[in-house]
């Protein structure tokens, strides 16, 4: 009961605090550069790794599933086997796990640090309401970063089956580049694009909330950066399952 | 509106202790609005969850009155400071800021209320990523005010905590000293006639801790600032209830110590113990009670 509480009292946090987050958008001083810094963070700060983790699971993708699939004599279909997994489900999912890792820590302890060092405080004693300031921006260059990421993680992904197809299992490449073109469709890629604008939000509220609700000094920082992660990347996982239904029966995505 | 009184205004509060009461009727014939304090605890009760922090806490501050919190520390001294600037909502009772009853006040309302408010934080809470001038220059920044104002404003409240040279630094380059100067100089922005002091002086040395006080009495003595000085330090005590701030015959802001023809009527002392208010007067009172817990913090054992 008291663990029920508990995640009832959070989620009623966090949603205070997107919803304070998003009416102060409403209202001026707008925190516009500091949005495009953050999107600069988040964004650019974050290709390289979500470059690399999107190509080696494409590679990694068409490494088990090949032998597989020429075992029924299907290898025309791989790359639709590796289009429509990273699309679908492995681009979004892995990018909006390395961007909680890299930046909902960041945020997180940031945000921490803040608030031990009265900074939090500071800023309201100056007339600052740090829900415009410091959590607006960052849920907004998250809903807008993370899709983008996505699409390149995608991209990469496919390129990286394909380049492990033709110089592993030496697939005709024009082969694999028609797998995936036949393979994947507009309801897909739709898919694929949603799905992160939720992972940011949930990442960019998940942390801040975490980190405003900091307490017991740098130790506190260490704990609410470690459960910001550990909960950003749960609530990623299980809001996928239900964000895949969803998407499946509203665009009726066959699942075979 | 900071520029400094003539003397005057000073010698205005010291007179003779006898002779003055808080609500005078002259001085509340000549300015009415001085009659309302600056702020007003009233039967204020606040817990965190089954710990009783404030336990029917009431006092008042004066316009160009200096209040001294003291008390042990987890007494409620500076959660009293959080309540007065709406960081923190009470139980029940009632806060006033200049006559305006904010106990209820949103978080909207409440930053209207703390522009009149400046709050010099412990440990100075400067922003890490911001320079001493975009520290300085926070409040006018998020007003949108022109640049060249901004610069000159930020320039003489650096000058009036001494601080010019450090203009161009980041706050990991300063002092503990020089942090908690920043601090009041940010705080002094936008010239508020209210302000908090939490624990200014906590870990510094004996002559940075006298420039802080320095500073307080300044406030008080030449800008008719009220405020509340959270501390735990006798010496702060003495020096903010026996020492007045004048400006000499060349304009030099001097500092003279009261004496038998005057007394300092505008700082008082108010003593915390487990969240009740136990003492509340001046320093000689303070000073001369015979609570056995007052005067073992007077004492130090």
């Amino acid at each position: 009961m008291n663990l029920l509480k508990k995640f009832l009292f959070e989620l009623q946090e966090i949603t205070n605090l997107i919803i304070a987050a998003f009416f102060g958008l409403f209202r001026s001083p707008r925190y516009f550069s500091e949005t495009i810094r953050q999107m600069d963070l988040i964004g650019v700060g974050s290709l390289p790794i979500v470059l690399l983790t999107g190509f080696f699971t494409g590679g990694v993708l068409i490494l088990q599933t090949y032998p597989t699939l020429e075992y029924y004599s299907l290898q025309d279909q791989a790359g639709k086997s590796v289009a429509t997994s990273i699309i679908r489900e492995l681009g979004p999912v892995l990018s909006a796990l390395m961007v909680s890792g890299r930046i909902g820590s960041a945020i997180s302890a940031e945000l921490g640090s803040m608030v031990v060092s009265q900074q939090i405080d500071a800023m309201r004693a100056l007339g600052t309401d740090p829900n415009r300031k410091l959590v607006a921006p960052r849920i907004i260059a998250l809903m807008f970063m993370l899709p983008l990421l996505t699409v390149a993680a995608d991209i990469f992904g496919i390129v990286g089956g394909g380049i492990v197809a033709s110089g592993v299992f030496s697939l005709d490449y024009n082969s694999y580049i028609t797998s995936v073109r036949f393979g994947i469709t507009t309801q897909d890629l739709i898919g694929g694009i949603i799905k992160p604008l939720f992972f940011g939000l949930i990442i960019g509220s998940v942390s801040c909330h975490k980190g405003l609700s900091t307490t017991g000094g740098t130790v506190g920082v260490g704990r609410s950066t470690t459960n910001s992660v550990v909960l950003s990347s749960i609530v990623v996982i299980i809001f996928d399952f239900f964000l895949s239904r969803a998407i499946n029966s509203i665009f009726d995505i066959k699942t075979i | 509106m900071f520029s400094l009184q003539n003397e005057e205004t000073v010698v205005a509060e010291e007179i003779i202790e006898e002779e003055l009461q808080p609500t005078d009727l002259e001085d509340a014939v000549d300015e009415p609005h001085r009659i309302i304090p600056a702020i007003e605890f009233r039967d204020v009760h606040l817990s965190f969850d089954d710990n009783k922090i404030l336990d029917g806490v009431s006092f008042t501050v004066r316009r160009g009155e200096t209040k001294v919190i003291l008390g042990r520390s987890g007494g409620g001294k500076s959660t009293t400071i959080r309540l007065v600037l709406g960081l923190l909502k009470p139980d029940s009772g009632q806060i006033l800021i200049d006559g305006e009853d904010i106990t209820n006040y949103s978080e909207i309302e409440m930053m209207k209320v703390r522009e009149k408010i400046g709050m010099v934080f412990q440990e100075g809470a400067l922003f890490d990523s911001l320079s001493v001038y975009d520290n300085v220059a926070y409040r006018l920044h998020e007003q949108g005010i022109d640049e060249t104002e901004v610069e000159t404003e930020v320039r003489r409240m650096l000058k009036f905590v001494d601080l010019e040279d450090a203009i161009d630094k980041m706050p990991d380059e300063l002092s503990g000293g020089m942090r908690r100067r920043v601090g009041i100089a940010r705080a002094l922005v936008g010239d508020p006639q209210i302000i908090m002091f939490d624990e200014p002086t906590a870990g510094l040395d004996p002559p940075t801790a006298r420039t802080i006080c320095e500073l307080a009495i300044k406030l008080r003595d030449l800008e008719d600032v009220s405020s509340i000085f959270v501390t735990h330090e006798m010496k702060n005590v003495e020096y903010l209830s026996s020492e007045y701030a004048t400006v000499n015959e060349n304009g030099e802001v001097i500092f003279e110590m009261e004496g038998e023809k005057l007394c300092l009527i505008n700082t008082e002392i108010v003593m915390f113990k487990e969240g009740k208010v136990i003492f509340s007067g001046k320093n000689e009172e303070f000073r001369a009670t015979k609570d056995p817990y007052i005067l073992k913090f007077v004492r130090g054992k």
